[in-house]
């Protein structure tokens, strides 16, 4: 038996003790991982400084501080979460008690990413505890310091039974992907992630795939262009750029292009001094492959700013290509790096044409003042998720599902959406074994008069409260009247 | 005669054009769908009475009133539907419009089933149709005579450029499954199912998978058994049978089996009469293939028969039947019944049966009968199946309210009334941020430092939103 497949059986023996059904356990563990967050904070960011060349602020910021929100969200909620939720009736079953019940699936797969390799891991883990399920993590071999420190920390604050760390690369991936779960979460590329459903299809095993694709920016030539290329900026050079919801390419007309690479250049001076070499807030790309994949996505487009590389430290300056067009080399992947080819459109038209060619992304950006402009792009567009006039922000909202749709994902999590998500909300009608006799129409031998008397009961969508409404209504007409009547004797 | 790579680039075309997403447009496909069955109810009934000897009464309730009831649902909710969903933000973005909005997906495919032939595939095309979709539908082969008219009547009926049915057996199934679509939706077996994600899985495709399994009913406790068999006879016998969400096999001491197998032999009777084979009120096997099927669990159980048993190949009819001294290894436990056969196995105690029960695959449905609600809340916490439904049988799944899907092997992805058009539907969640307070954004622009992450911390987190305003 192989390593992967003695700890899936511990962890599916674990999860049938029914340990992590009760409530209380649930947010015991999610303490325990909130205590971990806050106590190890700087083991965390000195790995993640190792992995990717991150600083302890930016690790904070971009790993941490939401994971923690999301933490004591779910701590906060769990209870509202959980509870069963009640649906409106039909007549039928008016006496009857009709909700749903949220339960856990059972052994959830969480394989996580390298660019964020804390968010991206246990933000779904979040989920999957808060819903009761146990847990199997899986984190990125490539971001190898941060799995290490899971794999050997992680065990002191969780239930090492419940929630094991499994490191390992792609022979032990593949080993785990033949056992069986209950639900795969996968976070990472489209190639990968067609193999997970491909491997999950072998037990009928839902997944949720986190993915990416080429995110657009569209920006409005009379928008206000300092402020859109602060956010641009920002939004494109976080993590040198390897984020799957960073603005991957912008499109604009000809006529803003210099202004806007002028911006960029400003923002990038502020942002990450006159040498983001040297500069602590400015990251890696996080090994020499995807150094070389980056690299090499450039060649044949026209460098506007930025452009060196130093291959010993995979650094790759902020940069800005320019004139790129649909068949240059740079948009034929999701760059994932510090890179951002600007291809000019002679409008919004021709703009949202060339998005719609393309795979539905994971994110739309548009800058502009124009509602109406956004309001095409909403509608005339399809992606994961849409932003108007900044980046990556949405991701901070956990009310909002965070999610792909097409190549670029299927499910979505965050807040709430993540319970749901890694939950089987189970249908139950309740009922009792009184009223017999109204039961007695629909049972054969079947006649006309019964089946009129069953399309009344059965089909009638009368919902409660539009009944109380109508008993109300009744109530006040009558009450009415009778003061009425009063009143006319006085 | 158009191949099926023709009919998907037309459909995907025309959802290009954004023919199938005005409001208006759905509205009036939905009601065009309810006149298709309105004005050819006659043709309906005989059409399920053709492929399964199905009687009128069975037909319309099961088939025709339940699709007019979810089309008229999703006519009356399609505007708040459609509607986007704005939700609660946190201080950093209070200022912001955040919402979520209900995209259609593309082309979408329905692949239906045979034995509710109408219900199956046009009930999840409501909800594709109401979401803005194209839609393709694949109604099952081996409903004949419904998959004919299906085939004949939707072209009539709705738009032609944006909803096809395309006909075949599994050969051109696995042909139309090479190509790419925005959601799959498919009734039937597990077996199917796999091959089924395996194909969506080459293109990425979200599925909705409703399959099947053995669902359990358990009578323990004091228990009113007339009232017990009454329900429980029509729920198995329903359709012989041959429904997903059928009880397939019975849970009890034997001291209930004793007091319940008097009580289903009266409710039988009362339903079916004396010779099951002549009262009009029964369907049959929808084929040889599956009336040997059943035959054969039958012949091979060690059971014993306690009513019912007789058969007739010609007709594919098989009486009502009841088994009893049934073991876990008995061949009526191999596999899903789908047949008017109800094994009945004896546990002493609740907990016997409940961890029985827990040993096999997640049923799409459970049940429990018994006048003691601590016995049903014991059952429904400690299983876990697609839907649960006390003191009767399959009549959960004509509540829209509710969603109806499976877990584990019994499938994933729900639908009925908004669940179908959540399933159809992309959430795209959607943010407008303003352009001003640029300064407020300078706490999270590098260079980072500790007094601009503290700010951060506040701002963003959700606690502040709830604790200021």
């Amino acid at each position: 038996m192989s390593r992967e497949q003695l700890v899936v059986e511990r962890t599916r023996k674990a999860f049938l003790t029914g340990s992590t059904k009760p409530l209380k356990f649930r947010i015991q563990q999610l303490q325990c991982l909130l205590r971990f967050i806050t106590e190890r904070r700087k083991d965390i960011a000195d790995a993640v400084h190792k992995d990717l060349y991150k600083s302890e602020h930016g690790t904070e910021l971009f790993e941490t501080l939401g994971l923690e929100g999301d933490i004591q969200l779910a701590i906060e909620k769990v209870w509202e979460w959980a509870a069963p939720r009640p649906v409106e009736k039909t007549l039928l079953t008016i006496s009857d008690e009709v909700y749903i019940r949220p339960e856990p699936l059972g052994v959830v797969l969480i394989i996580g990413a390298w660019n964020y390799p804390w968010a991206v891991t246990l933000k779904p883990l979040v989920g999957a505890i808060a819903a009761g399920n146990a847990a199997v993590i899986k984190p990125s071999e490539i971001s190898s310091h941060s799995a290490k420190l899971m794999e050997d920390l992680l065990p002191l604050y969780l239930d090492k039974d419940l929630y094991p760390v499994v490191t390992g690369g792609v022979t032990e991936t593949q080993e785990l992907l033949k056992q069986r779960f209950d639900h795969i979460f996968y976070t990472g590329n489209c190639t990968v992630g067609k193999l997970v459903m491909q491997a999950a299809a072998q037990h009928l095993t839902p997944v949720s795939l986190e993915l990416g694709g080429k995110s657009p920016c569209f920006i409005d030539k009379n928008c206000d262009l300092n402020v859109a290329c602060r956010r641009i900026t920002w939004g494109k050079f976080v993590n040198c750029g390897q984020t799957c919801i960073a603005p991957d390419y912008i499109l604009c007309e000809a006529s803003i292009q210099s202004r806007v690479v002028e911006e960029i250049r400003k923002c990038i001076k502020e942002f990450y001094t006159e040498d983001p070499k040297t500069f602590k807030d400015y990251g890696r790309i996080v090994n020499q492959r995807h150094f070389r994949r980056v690299v090499a996505l450039m060649e044949g487009s026209t460098v506007a700013l930025g452009g060196d590389r130093d291959e010993s430290q995979c650094y790759i300056a902020p940069t800005v290509l320019k004139d790129v067009t649909g068949t240059s080399t740079v948009m034929t992947e999701e760059i994932f790096g510090p890179v951002l080819p600007i291809i000019t459109v002679s409008g919004l038209d021709e703009a949202i044409g060339f998005i719609n060619e393309r795979e539905k992304p994971l994110v739309v950006y548009v800058f502009s003042h124009d509602k109406k402009l956004i309001r095409r792009v909403i509608t005339e567009t399809s992606s994961g998720a849409l932003l108007a006039n900044d980046c990556l922000v949405h991701a901070t909202v956990s009310a909002l599902p965070f999610g792909g749709v097409g190549n670029s994902g299927m499910g979505c999590y965050q807040g709430r959406h993540g319970f749901d998500r890694l939950s089987h909300l189970r249908s139950c009608l309740i009922k009792k074994l009184n009223m017999e006799a109204v039961n007695s129409m629909r049972y054969p031998p079947h006649t006309a008069k019964k089946m009129g008397w069953v399309r009344f009961f059965l089909f009638n969508q009368v919902s409660v409260c539009r009944l109380r409404r109508m008993a109300l209504l009744t109530l006040v007409t009558v009450v009415r009247f009778l003061l009425y009547n009063g009143s006319y004797q006085y | 005669m158009e191949t099926q790579i023709q009919v998907i680039d037309r459909l995907r075309e025309s959802f290009r054009r954004g023919i199938s997403k005005p409001e208006q447009f759905r509205r009036e496909q939905l009601n065009s769908l309810i006149s298709m069955i309105r004005d050819n109810e006659e043709l309906f009934l005989k059409a399920v009475h053709k492929d399964l000897n199905k009687p009128k009464f069975e037909a319309i309730m099961s088939e025709m009133d339940i699709l007019f009831n979810e089309a008229h649902y999703a006519l009356s909710n399609l505007k708040t539907w459609m509607q986007p969903e704005y939700v609660g933000k946190n201080m950093a973005t209070k200022l912001d419009d955040c919402f979520v909005r209900r995209e259609p997906l593309g082309v979408v495919l329905i692949i239906g089933a045979w034995n509710y032939p109408v219900n199956l595939t046009l009930i999840p095309m409501v909800g594709a149709i109401a979401a803005g979709n194209c839609v393709i539908i694949k109604p099952s082969e081996v409903s004949a005579a419904t998959e004919s008219l299906i085939a004949e009547l939707v072209p009539k009926y709705l738009s032609q450029e944006c909803y096809a049915v395309i006909r075949g057996g599994p050969e051109e199934t696995k042909a139309l499954l090479k190509n790419r679509f925005d959601h799959i939706f498919y009734t039937g077996s597990q077996t199917v199912a796999r091959s089924i994600m395996q194909a969506a899985s080459v293109h990425l495709t979200p599925v909705t998978l409703e399959l099947g399994g053995k669902c359990p009913t358990f009578i323990y406790g004091k228990v009113d058994f007339k009232a017990a068999a009454q329900r429980l006879v029509w729920a198995k016998f329903f359709n012989s049978g041959q429904s997903c969400v059928a009880p397939d096999y019975l849970l009890c001491s034997r001291a209930t089996q004793d007091a319940l197998v008097p009580a289903i032999i009266e409710a039988l009777k009362k339903f079916y009469g004396e010779d099951p084979q002549t009262t009009p009120d029964l369907t049959r096997m929808v084929t040889l293939k599956h009336w040997n099927r059943v035959m054969e669990q039958l012949k091979s159980s060690k059971g014993k028969i306690v009513v019912g048993g007789e058969s007739n190949q010609e007709e594919k009819y098989i009486a009502p039947t009841v088994v009893v001294d049934i073991t876990a290894d008995d061949s009526l436990m191999d596999q899903e019944i789908f047949g008017p056969v109800l094994p009945i196995l004896t546990f002493e105690s609740l907990q016997e049966g409940i961890d029985f029960v827990n040993t096999k695959e997640k049923p799409l449905a459970l049940y429990v009968y018994s006048d003691e609600s601590s016995v049903v809340r014991k059952v429904l916490e400690e299983t876990s199946s697609g839907g649960f439904c006390s003191n009767d049988g399959i009549i959960h799944m004509a509540i829209p309210t509710l969603p109806f899907g499976g877990v584990g092997v019994s499938g994933s992805g729900s639908y009925h009334g908004r669940w179908s058009f959540e399933t159809f539907s992309h959430r795209r969640a959607c943010m407008m941020r303003g352009w001003a307070l640029e300064r407020l954004n300078s706490l999270r622009y590098p260079p980072y430092d500790e007094n601009k992450l503290s700010w951060l911390r506040w701002t963003t987190s959700p606690k502040s939103s709830c604790n200021i305003l």
